[in-house]
């Protein structure tokens, strides 16, 4: 068997959206190999509608691992279990979401099945005449891309990074198989326990999931200025991202980082605010859809980067974008 | 508490060259410094050492120069390092690199915990610290972003994990991997007298030869992945680039910035954030 398979990810029972992109990737992979897509997932108290949504968005087949002691992610756990499915069935290709947690047990797994892992890849194909796995990433803080395969290895594994692809549309029609299988004891490694969350309320930011991250960095002058980042952000539902300059400085807690030293992000918008744009930013956005740049220096490296670029005093840029954005809600849908 | 800091010498990220040809980094005359995400796990396993006491050993593969990596890290404080160098383990991948540092590790003898980076600046995997764990079987707590309990008795270790959800709460025992964040702890500098200890520092070498290594696992042979193509990607965008400069312009420029917008499909959709969580809900997203 030659299966392509993606591993879904749930929190609190709910399916992230990137397991619907990974979805897209792999029906790509197996429609180019001729073989079936499955998708894996591992958590507890996943409904049958979520997992019947894998079907509509792509995956021939779904394999449900539920189990409470599966609820949070645990590397040893999850990475036993991983491995049992992998020598049972053989894959060969299994991706994964570079999230924290695919992060943590793809390498964690790829040492244990004897197999090649590239880490955050932005572009996948099957090679023509040999069939493997073209993996593509960007390397060195976003200044080379390195395509890399896995030739005699199995399964090819990759890490994808959230956003760098679209879900494939819901199709109802489509047919396949739910199976739902059990943990068995054996895999259950208890040594690390998760006794729980501690949410920041404050300070709380799913960037690497955010499809619009509106930024700001030391231009911003202030910690209170950050509010008119955060007012943007509402206003398509993202998330406020910063430099590290404005971490180090206390306006924003570490999650916002963004770059190097913080979180690597692909959303579809990125709105920088005073932000120079050095490379160690720069290696952190890269890989985002469109880029917009707001500096009052012509010469800001972000500018060379951007799609658009507003040379301009951020306040006054940022009032009036939010003024407009505000009428165009008030306006209603044209 | 004895711990082990797995560093690695990397180039310093401003001025990275890459060989078009062989699509490596050409780090002939590039400035080397220890990869600056290993600086927060030095610093890491210092503050629990002058809590709890015990010894922190820094560890490093690669050239030999990378000797220089270590001797920072004892400057820094570090009790020691041990650098792992052999012609035969160049060109490893992950793979093979987490392979060939956990044989190291196992022959340093006894130690209580490991705490490595999150990841490499150069390499930029962060699989090398999760696949030290899956060699050594020992309890994996990656992107630690607090150590909030330490129990030396017990052995017991509690951390919090910066995740997507917010920071996941562990309990794991000892001995056992961390890999840490930025946020863990500001590294200190190196001191003066640390600077003279490091330079007298012996810093024994591990090569293949004193090692005990299974040969099909070192090296660009022993490593599963190939490098198959390297390209440059464009660095700029060839974007458009306007000027606000009174208030006007300000109007003028958010008007473009607008169109532009509309036009790539970007601006807000009334209430529903553009294809967020509730489009994906309503299964509809094109
Ligand atoms: C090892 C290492 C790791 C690093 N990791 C990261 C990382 O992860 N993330 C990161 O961001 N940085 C990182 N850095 C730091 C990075 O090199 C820069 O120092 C940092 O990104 C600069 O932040 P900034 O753009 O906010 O500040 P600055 O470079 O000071 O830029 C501020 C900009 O604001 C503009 N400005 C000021 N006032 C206004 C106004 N009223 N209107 C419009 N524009 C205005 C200025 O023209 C300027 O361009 C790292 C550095 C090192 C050495
Ligand atoms: N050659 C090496 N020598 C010692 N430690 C390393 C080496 N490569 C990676 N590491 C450790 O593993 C972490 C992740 O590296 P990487 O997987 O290369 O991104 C680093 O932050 C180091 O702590």
């Amino acid at each position: 068997m030659s299966f392509v398979w993606t591993l879904a990810e749930q929190h609190e029972g709910r399916l992230k959206g990137v397991s619907f992109e990974l979805l897209g990737r792999g029906r790509a992979l197996a429609d180019a190999l001729d073989t079936k897509l499955a998708s894996v997932v591992i958590g507890d108290g996943v409904d049958a509608a979520q997992l019947e949504a894998l079907v509509h968005r792509g995956a021939d087949e779904v394999y449900a691992i539920q189990d409470p002691r599966l609820a949070s992610f645990t590397c040893e756990t999850y990475s036993n279990l991983l491995v049992h499915l992998i020598k049972t069935y053989q894959p060969s290709v299994l991706l994964a979401a570079a999230t924290s947690t695919g992060r943590t047990l793809m390498p964690h797994v790829a040492v244990r099945v004897h197999t090649g892992l590239t880490a955050d890849c932005t572009e996948l194909a099957i090679e023509p005449g040999t069939g493997q796995l073209l993996q593509t990433r960007p390397a060195i803080g976003g200044n080379i891309m390195a395509t890399i395969k896995t030739p005699d290895h199995r399964p090819q594994m990759a890490t994808v990074r959230p956003k760098s692809s679209r879900p494939l549309p819901a199709d109802p029609t489509r047919v396949g198989k739910v199976i739902a299988v059990p943990l068995d004891d054996f895999l259950v490694d208890d040594r690390v326990r998760v006794t729980g969350y501690r949410r920041d309320a404050l300070d709380f930011v799913n960037l690497e999931e955010a499809e619009v991250v509106v930024a700001g960095g030391r231009g911003m002058k202030k910690a209170e200025h950050f509010d008119l980042l955060r007012d943007l952000a509402d206003a398509w539902g993202g998330a406020v991202g910063a430099t590290r300059d404005a971490v180090d400085r206390g306006w924003l807690g570490y999650p916002h980082q963004v770059g190097l030293s913080g979180k690597t992000i692909s959303p579809r918008l990125y709105i920088g605010a005073g932000i120079s744009g050095a490379i160690q930013h720069l290696a952190g956005i890269k890989t985002s859809d469109t880029i917009v740049s707001i500096n009052s220096d012509p010469d800001a490296s972000l500018h060379k980067v951007a799609d658009f670029g507003i040379v301009g005093d951020l306040f006054d840029v940022l009032r009036e974008l939010r003024r407009r954005l505000q009428e165009r809600r008030e306006e209603g849908p044209s | 508490m004895d711990i082990v800091v797995p560093i690695k010498q990397v180039p310093e990220t401003s001025n990275v060259k890459m060989d078009p040809k062989t699509g490596t980094m050409i780090r002939d005359g590039v400035e080397t410094v220890v990869n600056p995400l290993d600086l927060f796990a030095i610093e890491t396993a210092l503050r629990l050492k002058e809590a709890h006491g015990g010894t922190v050993t820094a560890l490093s593969m690669g050239p030999k120069g990378a000797e220089k990596a270590l001797r920072e890290a004892i400057a820094m404080g570090c009790d020691g390092g041990v650098l792992v160098s052999d012609r035969a383990f160049a060109g490893s991948d992950s793979w093979a690199t987490s392979y060939t540092l956990s044989q190291a590790i196992r022959q340093m003898g006894r130690f209580d915990l490991i705490v490595a980076g999150e990841r490499a600046t150069d390499g930029d995997t962060g699989q090398v610290g999760p696949g030290i764990a899956a060699w050594l079987d020992l309890p994996l707590a990656t992107y630690v972003a607090a150590i909030t309990r330490v129990d030396p008795d017990e052995g017991r270790l509690t951390v919090e994990r910066l995740v997507e959800e917010g920071y996941q709460v562990l309990e794991l025992p000892l001995p056992a991997l961390l890999t840490v964040v930025k946020e863990i702890a500001a590294p200190r500098l190196p001191m003066l007298r640390g600077k003279k200890r490091a330079k007298a520092a012996e810093v024994p070498l591990y090569t293949a030869a004193t090692m005990d290594l299974e040969p099909a696992f070192l090296g660009l042979k022993g490593s599963p992945t190939r490098v198959v193509k390297v390209a440059t990607p464009k660095v700029t965008r060839g974007g458009t680039v306007v000027q606000a400069k009174d208030a006007e312009a300000v109007a003028g420029a958010v008007d473009r910035l607008l169109a532009f917008l509309d036009a790539r499909d970007l601006l807000p959709h009334d209430g529903a954030p553009a294809g967020g969580a509730a489009a994906e809900q309503a299964g509809g997203r094109p």
